[in-house]
């Protein structure tokens, strides 16, 4: 009976632990982002480039009568463009705005426990450290955990600075 | 806060700026029982909703104010100071609303006692010169405590009343309740209930026609009657105002309106998405519901468009206390004129107008007037008139802000312009009165002799501009001197919703609105509108005046081309005339499709920053399209203009500085091949043409190959002794010309146009090869120019300026880059001139110092350790070299970096391409000092 009901607690407590990831692929690197955050996948087709704009600004494009501003995953991860194929592109919301980040394909959604993430290697590319929220080891591959938070929020303090 | 506070506070609001306005009427004349009637009404409806919301602070000063205007209403002469104490006594009210506003329904800490004693020692004066007893004036405060306890023998014993528990003795003038409530039940409009909307009530009840019987009670209904009608009248001043419609309307919150208004918005994009579709196929059944549909939808948007509708008069309402408290401190009589106050626009620029009115009618009253002996001197009559006018006019709002004083006194702008050094003397010579009238917007300017609390502290007429043009607006002036100015807005009605011409640039599609296009004109190639250009600069010639013109892919940055001057050489192309206030101006652009009307949406933060862009939106066809700023294009293309002047070196500002500091000015250089397969490079700048010759046309003659080039003998040289043109098909070479002369330098083939850093790495001993640089990552051959050109016509760098004056002339030549060194130095040399070089700031302070004599020095600004501009500035702190010429040369050439360098004490600031400018600068230079000598 307690041991029954320590089990359930503990998988009450490891299910509270447990964070799904959306993930995702650019330039061959698995990235994960937390679901919460992810409000859809779609193509992006008929981007309007933004003169001016900050290179890894892909430009803006109508989501379902949404202005949506796409952010070239790859261009702001310095990695070099997609040769061929289709980019796919993740919805997310940041600050009531909507952003889409361009990446090469989505996969599959997994659900990994909090605890289980490890803090960035120290040696990690300082530009790539800045928007990873951590790294979880899964079977024979690496998952880097993207911060939208820092991801977006670093872009916006830029062109603050700049001017 | 509680809504009834909130409903209180907003309500309160409106009723006091309706106070001022009748105050300053009221001031005026005197006798208008009308006014004052509703001043009393008002100001005691505030007085009785505090006490009934438990706000001591306010009613204490609503009602020593309203004692105050009850003496008048019972007789007591009107003087200015009691107006004054009445409006201070309303500012205060004001203030303590805000701080209840923000502090969320706590009224603030504060003491009154000062003011109401001012208000009630008026009361008495006005209460003694209305007995007029001799010792009026001597009357001591507290007699007035009598007197009216005298005149209302219930007040001191009533003290204590049931519902408001008045728990102290009556103030002077105060009524209790129970003869509150007597007085109301024998007379309905006397005594107003503390409910605007209720003492409207009455108002309607006494509207109904019925005979007057007691005389007292129909004076009264009268009194009540008109100023209801009247502030109906005045167009919405207050919501609930005009009789029977105030029942009408009701109050909705701003947000409701707002997010009605972005819903609509959604229904007309998708309303546009629809009717495109549509329009692909032709016969659909829903052609006929969708027509119903957009006719609905625009019905629909027009009525919410309506709800945010509001008169200017609204903006207005604060203008004529501010003209009369002006008025008073500058002694000057003003009158103001409004006229079309019912003009109606939307509220979100209804609101951002509000100050930049405001701000401008300041400015009319205190700069534009003249003072009242001024005036009468100049035959006009000693009140002075600010008009303020406001009418539609195709989809705009104009509003005018016209005075009939002085104008603007063009010489003192003048005078002020060229103290500020915003422009030259002779440069505002040329200027016509309308471009001086234009510095008035320029920051920091005042004319202003002195700073006086009302204006003249330079913070002015630039934040008015800049407020105007963030709302899509411009300003104008217009001014005659002696007659007076007008200002001159026009803004758009609504922010939401812009007219817009869809143009493409660049393979892009963008709306400019239209708001700012003046006209499209086509240009053709031979047709009576083609690009013409001045030193590179093209222009427009339209109705015999010269459009300045620009690509907009070039403005935007996205020309893909190699060549951006390419993009504006095309034959076909549309030119839309912009006018941005008075700058007028043309932008070329590929394509131009419709106009449409758009909803615009903000941009997303990340992107707010560009400056050329207002907003984004979604077009019919569901793409995403940039909306241009007009405004952000009028900056663009004055600093574009600006930088023209360095037509080679079109590189980010910041990006050539820091180049700069390291030495490695990137240059454009011209890649080719001759006579050996490794790449040579010359830079761009150097070259005159490219040309390709048929090789029959190569003719032979005095032992040396020519070719006829343009009306006279061009001679071919060859890059290594020996070699020799092709002897079929057309053979490639570089043109170097100057001053009527060319020559042809052979080469194999061109390969390539490059912008690089040309650093000469491995020095050469070869003649005619300056060096080996890293270009395009190869060994590159950068060849020697100076060693050619003489082959060509073994005078060629003889034969220029070579009088005696110049042959005397010794040159120091500082620059830390060999390149330049050893490119400028023979073109100096040439030009007859002794020079002497350096490699950088300490050489040549050493030379100096040793005593050596140069008649100028011609020195680079971006060099290490010591820039131009400090040697400069160090050379002038000497006596010695304070009169000595000094020549900026500079890879960097804008109106900033030449004005810095004006200021460090250069005499000339010249490109470092530009060989004859140097030359040029260096003979102006000597011209003048021997002119001044002479």
């Amino acid at each position: 009976m307690s041991v029954l009901e320590h089990k359930l607690n503990a998988e009450q407590k490891s299910a509270s632990d447990m964070i799904q990831y959306v993930t995702v692929v650019i330039g061959g690197q698995l990235f994960g982002l937390p679901i919460s955050q992810v409000h859809d996948v779609f193509v992006p087709e008929s981007v309007t480039r933004v003169p001016m704009s900050a290179p890894e600004v892909q430009g803006v494009l109508n989501l379902r009568g949404r202005i949506v501003t796409a952010i070239n995953m790859r261009r702001r991860l310095h990695l070099p463009p997609l040769k061929e194929g289709q980019m796919m592109a993740v919805g997310i919301e940041y600050k009531q705005e909507s952003y889409g980040l361009v990446i090469d394909t989505v996969g599959e959604v997994l659900t990994l426990s909090s605890a289980s993430a490890e803090p960035n290697p120290s040696n990690l590319d300082r530009r790539w450290a800045e928007i990873s929220g951590g790294v979880h080891r899964l079977d024979g591959r690496l998952m880097v955990i993207l911060d939208v938070d820092r991801l977006l929020g670093s872009m916006f303090t830029e062109p603050m600075a700049a001017a | 806060m509680d809504d009834l506070l909130r409903e209180f506070i907003t309500e309160t609001n409106e009723s006091l700026d309706v106070v001022d306005v009748e105050l300053v009427k009221f001031e005026q004349e005197p006798n208008n029982a009308t006014i004052l009637d509703n001043i009393f009404r008002l100001v005691h409806t505030i007085k009785g909703t505090c006490g009934f919301l438990g706000l001591p602070r306010l009613e204490g000063i609503a009602h020593a104010a309203e004692t105050l205007m009850g003496k008048f209403r019972d007789g007591a002469p009107v003087t200015q100071e009691a107006v004054s104490l009445i409006l201070t006594s309303i500012d205060q009210i004001k203030d303590i609303l805000g701080d209840l506003e923000s502090a969320e329904g706590e009224e603030p800490q504060g003491d009154d006692s000062e003011l109401i004693g001012q208000l009630e020692e008026m009361s008495a004066k006005a209460d003694a010169a209305m007995k007029g007893g001799a010792a009026a004036k001597e009357a001591p405060a507290p007699e007035p405590v009598a007197e009216t306890a005298e005149a209302e023998p219930e007040a001191s014993v009533e003290e204590v009343s049931a519902d408001q528990s008045l728990e102290r003795p009556l103030r002077p003038g105060e009524v209790s309740l129970d003869e509150l409530e007597r007085a109301f039940r024998e007379t309905e409009v006397e005594v107003a209930e503390p409910v605007v909307q209720e003492a409207e009530e009455i108002v309607e009840e006494v509207e109904e026609p019925e005979p007057a019987p007691i005389a007292v009670k129909a004076e009264a209904k009268v009194a009540a009657k008109t100023p209801a009608k009247k502030s109906g009248g005045e167009g919405g001043e207050k919501k609930s105002s005009g009789g029977g419609v105030s029942n009408q309307s009701i109050r909705v919150a701003v947000d409701t309106l707002e997010h009605l208004m972005t819903m609509v918005s959604e229904l007309v994009l998708t309303r546009n998405q629809l009717l495109e579709i549509v329009r692909r196929h032709e016969d659909s059944e829903f052609k006929v519901p969708l027509q119903r549909l957009s006719n609905v939808t625009a019905e629909l948007q027009e009525g919410v468009m309506a709800t945010r509708m509001q008169p200017i008069g609204n903006a207005w309402q604060k203008l004529p206390r501010i003209v009369r408290d002006l008025s008073q401190e500058l002694e000057k009589p003003i009158e103001l004129e409004m006229i079309g106050a019912d003009t109606e626009l939307d509220r979100q620029v209804l609101e951002m107008i509000k100050d930049p009115l405001t701000h401008m009618v300041r400015n009319s009253a205190d700069h534009g007037l003249e003072r009242p002996e001024d005036r009468r001197a100049a035959g006009k009559p000693e009140k002075g008139t600010i008009t303020l006018a406001a009418y539609h006019e195709g989809g705009h709002i104009i509003i005018e802000v016209r005075d009939d004083g002085n104008g603007i006194d063009v010489e003192r702008v003048k005078a002020k312009v060229v103290e500020r050094g915003l422009a030259s003397e002779a440069e505002v010579d040329k200027m016509t009165d309308a471009q001086i009238h234009k510095f008035i917007f320029a920051a920091g300017f005042s004319t202003a002799a002195k700073v006086t609390s009302v204006s003249g502290r330079g913070v002015g007429m630039d934040v008015v501009r800049n407020n105007i043009e963030l709302i899509g607006g411009t300003v104008d002036l217009r001014s005659t001197q002696g007659k007076g100015s007008s200002f001159i807005i026009k803004i758009p009605l609504t922010l939401a919703i812009v007219s817009t011409l869809i143009v493409e640039a660049g393979g892009d599609r963008f709306a400019i609105p239209q708001l700012s296009v003046v006209e499209l004109v086509r240009v053709q190639t031979n047709s009576e509108h083609r690009i013409e250009r001045i030193k590179d600069t093209p222009v427009l010639r339209l109705r015999n005046k010269l459009l300045p013109l620009v690509h907009l892919s070039q403005l935007l940055g996205i020309y893909e081309g190699e060549n951006a001057d390419e993009a504006i050489d095309a034959d076909n192309g549309f030119i839309v005339v912009m006018q941005v206030g008075s700058q007028t101006f043309g932008v070329v652009v590929d394509g131009v499709f419709h106009t449409e009307e758009i909803v615009v949406k903000p941009m997303s933060t990340m992107l707010r920053n560009l400056g050329m862009f207002s907003g984004n939106t979604i077009l019919g066809d569901g793409s995403v399209i940039m909306i241009i700023d007009p405004n952000g294009i009028a900056g663009a293309m004055a600093s574009h203009a600006s930088s023209a002047v360095t037509e080679n070196q079109e590189d980010e500002h910041e990006d050539l500085q820091s180049r700069a500091v390291s030495g490695q000015s990137s240059i454009s250089l011209l890649l080719f091949r001759a006579g050996a397969p490794e790449p040579k490079a010359v830079p761009l700048s150097l070259v005159t043409r490219l040309e390709e010759f048929e090789v029959s046309k190569i003719e032979r003659s005095n032992g040396r190959d020519l070719v006829q080039y343009r009306g006279a003998l061009m001679p071919l040289v060859y890059l290594n002794e020996g070699d020799s043109h092709k002897s079929e098909g057309t053979q490639p070479m570089l043109v170097f010309s100057d001053a009527g002369r060319s020559m042809g330098l052979v080469v194999d083939e061109i390969v390539d146009i490059v912008e690089d850093r040309m650093n000469i790495e491995v020095g050469s001993e070869r003649p005619g090869i300056l060096g080996s640089a890293v270009v395009k990552e190869r060994a590159t051959e950068i060849i020697d120019l100076g060693y050619y050109l003489p082959q060509a016509f073994e005078d060629w760098f003889m034969r220029k300026e070579m009088d005696i004056e110049a042959l005397t002339k010794k040159v120091l030549f500082v620059d830390d880059s060999s390149f330049f060194r050893n490119m400028l130095t023979p073109v100096l040399k040439a030009a007859g001139y002794d020079v002497t070089t350096c490699t950088g700031p300490h050489q040549a302070f050493d030379l100096l110092e040793n005593g050596d004599k140069f008649h100028a020095i011609v020195s680079d600004i971006e060099m290490p350790e010591i820039n131009g501009f400090e040697f400069c500035e160090s050379l002038r702190r000497d006596p010695r070299f304070r009169n000595i010429p000094i020549l900026a040369l500079s890879s960097m050439v804008t109106p900033a970096s030449i004005e810095r360098g004006r200021q460090a004490g250069f005499d000339d600031y010249v490109a470092k391409f530009d060989r004859p400018g140097l030359i040029a600068a260096l003979k102006d230079v000597f011209s003048g000092e021997m002119g001044a000598a002479a």
